[in-house]
C-alpha cells in the first residue's frame, strides 16, 4: 500500500518536472522572426548586435522564416496595407509561438492616430509581451524579453 | 526675371504672381499648365530641368473661390534658381493636364495627388492609386475626410 502511493506521487513529480524542463528548453531556445516595419528596427539591431547581445537569452538566431522561428517580434508602425500580411506570417508559423508587440506603434498605433495605421496589433493577431517606448530602450527590449521567457517557463506546455 | 518672363509669355493666363522672401510664385489657370511647364523647361535662360515636388492642396477652409490648387516646384541644376506654379481647381471639375510626357518623374507624383486628393491628371498613362490600398474609399488628405475613420482590411471595422 505504502509502495503504491510512493509510486503515484513519483509519477506527479515527473509529469511536473517535465513541463518544467520543456518550458526551460523552450525559453532558452526563441528562434525569432524579425517583422521589421520602420525606425524601430534600429533599436531591434542594437539588441541583436554584440552590445546587448541578445544571444545571451538564448534568442540570437533570427530566422527569416516564418515556418521555423517561434517568437514573432512585430518591430515598428503597422499600417491597415500591411496587415493583411502580418495575420498571414503569424497563421503561418507553428505551435508553440509567441507575439511580442516592439514600440508604441504596435502597442497602441502610438502617435499614428490616422486613417494610416493599425491602432495596436492585438486588433489583428494575439500578443504576449508589449514593450512601449519610442523606441524601446535596448535594455527595456531585454527586460520584456526576459519577462517572455518567464511566461514561457510558466505555461502548460504542449508537447 | 522669371516670373516677368512667365507673365510676358502667359500674359492673361498668370492670374497672379507673388515673390514673399524670394519664394518666386505664379498662379496660372490649368489650361496652359502644361505648356507653362514646357517654356520653363525648354527656354535657355530659364532652363528648369528638374520636377522638384508636384502636389495638392485642398483648399475647403482656407476661404478661397477654388476647392483645390495643384503645386508644382521647378528647380534649375545650371542656374541654380527656382519657381513654383499654382493651379487653381474647382471642386466640380479637378482635372488637370498630366506632367509625364515632360517629366517621368511627374508619373507617380500625379499618382500620390491623386490618391491623396483625387485630382484627376488627365492623360496620365496609369492614374492608380500609389500609397493606399485598392479598396480605399476616398482620398484620406482631403479636408472632408473624417479624422476617426478608418478602413482596416482585417481586424475590426469602426
Amino acid at each position: 500500500m505504502i509502495e503504491k502511493n510512493t509510486d503515484t506521487l513519483s509519477m506527479g513529480f515527473f509529469t511536473t518536472k517535465v513541463n518544467d524542463i520543456v518550458g526551460w528548453a523552450r525559453k532558452y531556445s526563441i528562434f525569432q522572426y524579425p517583422f521589421i516595419t520602420a525606425c524601430c528596427g534600429m533599436e531591434y539591431m542594437s539588441v541583436a548586435c554584440s552590445h546587448y547581445d541578445i544571444d545571451r537569452f538564448g534568442a540570437g538566431f533570427p530566422r527569416f522564416s516564418p515556418r521555423q522561428s517561434d517568437v514573432l517580434f512585430v518591430v515598428g508602425t503597422i499600417s491597415h496595407k500591411i496587415a493583411p500580411v502580418l495575420k498571414r506570417i503569424y497563421e503561418q508559423m507553428t505551435e508553440p509561438k509567441w507575439v511580442v508587440a516592439f514600440g508604441v506603434c504596435t502597442c497602441t498605433g502610438g502617435f499614428y492616430d490616422n486613417y494610416a495605421t493599425v491602432q495596436g496589433i492585438d486588433t489583428i493577431i494575439p500578443v504576449d509581451i508589449y514593450i512601449p517606448g519610442c523606441p524601446p530602450r535596448p535594455e527595456n527590449v531585454l527586460d520584456g524579453l526576459m519577462k517572455l521567457q518567464e511566461k514561457i517557463q510558466h505555461s502548460k506546455q504542449a508537447i | 526675371m522669371i516670373l516677368e518672363k512667365i507673365k510676358e509669355k502667359f500674359g492673361e493666363a498668370v492670374l497672379e504672381t507673388h515673390s514673399f522672401r524670394g519664394d518666386d510664385t505664379a498662379i496660372i489657370v490649368k489650361e496652359k499648365i502644361v505648356e507653362a511647364a514646357k517654356f520653363l523647361k525648354e527656354d535657355p535662360e530659364l532652363d528648369f530641368n528638374v520636377l522638384i515636388d508636384l502636389t495638392a492642396v485642398d483648399c475647403l477652409k482656407l476661404d478661397k473661390p477654388h476647392r483645390f490648387e495643384v503645386v508644382y516646384h521647378f528647380f534649375s541644376v545650371a542656374k541654380k534658381h527656382r519657381v513654383r506654379l499654382k493651379v487653381p481647381l474647382t471642386e466640380e471639375d479637378p482635372v488637370v493636364d498630366t506632367l509625364t510626357g515632360l517629366w517621368p518623374i511627374a508619373n507617380w507624383f500625379e499618382r500620390e495627388a491623386w490618391d491623396m486628393f483625387g485630382v484627376k491628371f488627365q492623360g496620365h498613362p496609369n492614374l492608380q492609386r500609389i500609397l493606399m490600398y485598392d479598396e480605399f474609399q476616398g482620398h484620406p488628405l482631403r479636408k472632408d475626410y473624417p479624422v476617426s475613420k478608418r478602413q482596416p482590411l482585417v481586424g475590426p471595422q469602426n
